[in-house]
């Protein structure tokens, strides 16, 4: 029962804390943006501790962060095989494809006031569907290596790509490109200098989904057929063989590559899109 | 209505592509085929042509063209194929007066869209509470934004596993709420962004009006805050009943489900048998479609009766 107390102890000293943070004045600090989340992720974790302690919940069922966090620094070969087959090879290859090939059909029917009023309608249509569907398609065609898992990806990132740059590079207003025009623009010029960058923030929010979107598809393609290797292989397997706490262990991984993938695309928005109101502090 | 004929002048020219393509991927199947049922095929032996250029074998073939199209377990189905299937196990078997039976995919996509009922309706109501505690509590909006963000970059396929041990341990019988956790995570957050904007979009005279008027906090939110989130909340509705159907969807697929759209992909891919899973897809794609447009209509409905929009 100490576990229990202490656990729901914590949890109220750390609300105390941050409530007090939030009241004070130096809540606007960067620090305390930081502190804050922080604690009541570590507020989480401390109830789960002291919740499968008290109640003696058995390994196979729930095991406790401390279980997962000694897996996972005995088992960093596996993790990093695992990470590298399905987020290097299947994730980010099918992210690098599928953003550009959108990147580009996007620039390329832009030319076409007809093809973009066609695509539009039906990229947006697609992109609300379960895509993740065509794996099994994907792993029938293109085999159970990488290669399929990067095709499922591909086409998971293909249409929120394609239909937000679109609608970005819609985004200059007739008066910003009339100006080019009197400038003696040429069309690149225009693209580059103007639409381009006016379009990156809609192409960046883009980005963002599909970061998510690539590893959901990545994991999901392996559970229809991989390698020995693979993070949703392990997991597929590991739920089987009932060693859940190498499979909380993956899930860390897929967790932390995810939102470190996430991070990474909203750090490079940021440099580029400096000038645009959301990112003015 | 005049992006109607862009539409389809573009889905037609997806259909003749696809149509296209059906020949190449499924030509050594139909070699296959052909050469077992005794016919002359060039070059000779699977063997051999499994090293032939996919072009050298349609055009030096081209009398068994027609073959590649009717094939039982194709790589690619022709659109044709695909229709066939999906009337076959959805109107013809309603006909049948046998809707509901295990084959049909009526069935599946209602085990389907009940799962995505729950967690749409579980997610909506999580994401509005999350959004009135964050937009009135600075503590919730400090330490609970950030995690809100954070769960949406974690794969929720990763987890979905372990959201079925987990329920099935603690004596929950059936799928259908794990399910339904699962899809209620992918569709909460776009409601709870959408409800967050939505409630803090009165402009602050407007507030200090209210206050002129000495309403009450709870008079505030009725009459103000919560009236003017409502165009928000819809348009999250929208991507948010479309994430709970994915989230279904992949709760369904790797876990060995055996009713639901998913499931019949599944099983489609277990029992080699394509057409089932093209079936499935097309008909997760509708499901998906009657969902959003209904909610489209029910926003036009509400904000014209609301005055928001004309």
């Amino acid at each position: 029962m100490i576990w229990l107390w202490g656990a729901l102890a914590f949890w109220a000293a750390a609300w105390f804390v941050n409530a007090r943070i939030a009241a004070s004045p130096v809540r606007d600090t960067k620090g305390a943006r930081i502190v804050v989340p922080v604690l009541f992720g570590i507020t989480l974790l401390v109830l789960w501790e002291g919740l499968v302690r008290a109640f003696a919940v058995s390994p196979v069922i729930l095991p406790a962060p401390s279980a997962v966090a000694q897996t996972f620094a005995a088992s960093t070969t596996i993790l990093w095989e695992d990470f590298r087959q399905t987020v290097i090879k299947g994730a980010m290859s099918g992210f690098a494809i599928g953003a550009s090939a959108a990147f580009v059909t996007a620039i390329l029917i832009d030319r076409s006031s007809f093809l973009t009023r066609g695509l539009l309608p039906i990229g947006n249509f697609v992109a609300a569907l379960p895509i993740v569907g065509i794996a099994p398609i994907m792993v029938n065609w293109f085999g159970f290596d990488w290669q399929s898992k990067s095709a499922v990806v591909v086409v998971m990132v293909f249409f929120p790509i394609l239909v937000n740059t679109v609608q970005g590079l819609r985004e200059a207003e007739a008066m910003q490109r009339d100006l080019m025009r009197t400038y003696g623009a040429s069309y690149l010029q225009t693209l580059v200098k103007l639409r381009l960058p006016a379009a990156m923030p809609f192409i960046f929010n883009g980005l963002k989904i599909a970061t998510t979107l690539a590893l959901i598809g990545a994991i999901v393609a392996e559970y229809f057929g991989s390698p020995t290797r693979g993070m949703g292989f392990r997991i597929s397997t590991g739920v089987g063989s009932l060693s859940i706490d190498l499979v909380w262990a993956e899930i860390a991984v897929a967790a932390l590559a995810g939102t470190v993938f996430y991070g990474i695309v909203a750090w490079i928005e940021k440099r580029v899109t400096f000038w645009h109101p959301s990112q003015r502090r | 209505m005049r992006n109607l004929v862009p539409v389809l002048a573009v889905l037609g020219a997806i259909l003749a592509l696809w149509y296209a393509a059906v020949a190449p991927m499924n030509i050594r199947g139909a070699l296959d085929q052909a050469e077992r049922s005794g016919a002359v095929v060039v070059p000779e032996g699977s063997a051999v042509r499994a090293r032939t250029g996919t072009w050298a074998l349609v055009f030096g073939n081209t009398e068994h063209l027609g073959l590649a199209y009717a094939l039982d377990r194709p790589r690619l189905p022709t659109p044709g194929q695909v229709a066939h299937e999906l009337w076959k196990t959805t109107g013809e078997m309603a006909l049948n007066g046998r809707a509901m039976s295990k084959r049909s995919l009526l069935y599946h996509g209602w085990i389907t869209l009940q799962s995505t009922f729950w967690g749409f309706l579980l997610g909506t109501t999580l994401g509005i509470l999350g959004a009135v505690a964050i937009v009135y509590s600075r503590v919730v909006d400090m330490s609970l934004m950030p995690w809100a963000i954070i769960s949406q970059t974690i794969p929720i396929v990763a987890l979905a596993p372990m959201i079925i041990v987990l329920s099935s341990q603690m004596g929950i019988e059936g799928r259908g709420v794990p399910k339904a956790i699962i899809s209620a995570y992918l569709c909460y957050f776009p409601v709870l962004v959408g409800m967050v904007k939505g409630l803090r979009s009165p402009s602050a005279s407007q507030l200090d009006l209210l206050q002129t008027y000495s309403a009450s906090g709870a008079q505030a939110f009725f009459k103000l805050r919560l009236p003017a989130s409502v165009p928000y909340l819809f348009t999250s509705l929208k991507i948010g009943v479309a994430a709970a159907l994915v989230g279904t969807i992949v709760g369904e697929l790797p876990t060995g489900a055996i009713s639901g759209l998913g499931a019949r992909i599944l099983i489609g891919d277990q029992f080699g048998t394509p057409l089932a899973i093209w079936a499935a897809l097309v008909a997760a794609a509708v499901l998906a479609g009657a969902l959003v447009t209904l909610l489209d209509l029910a926003q036009r409905v509400t904000l014209r009766r609301m005055g928001m929009q004309g």
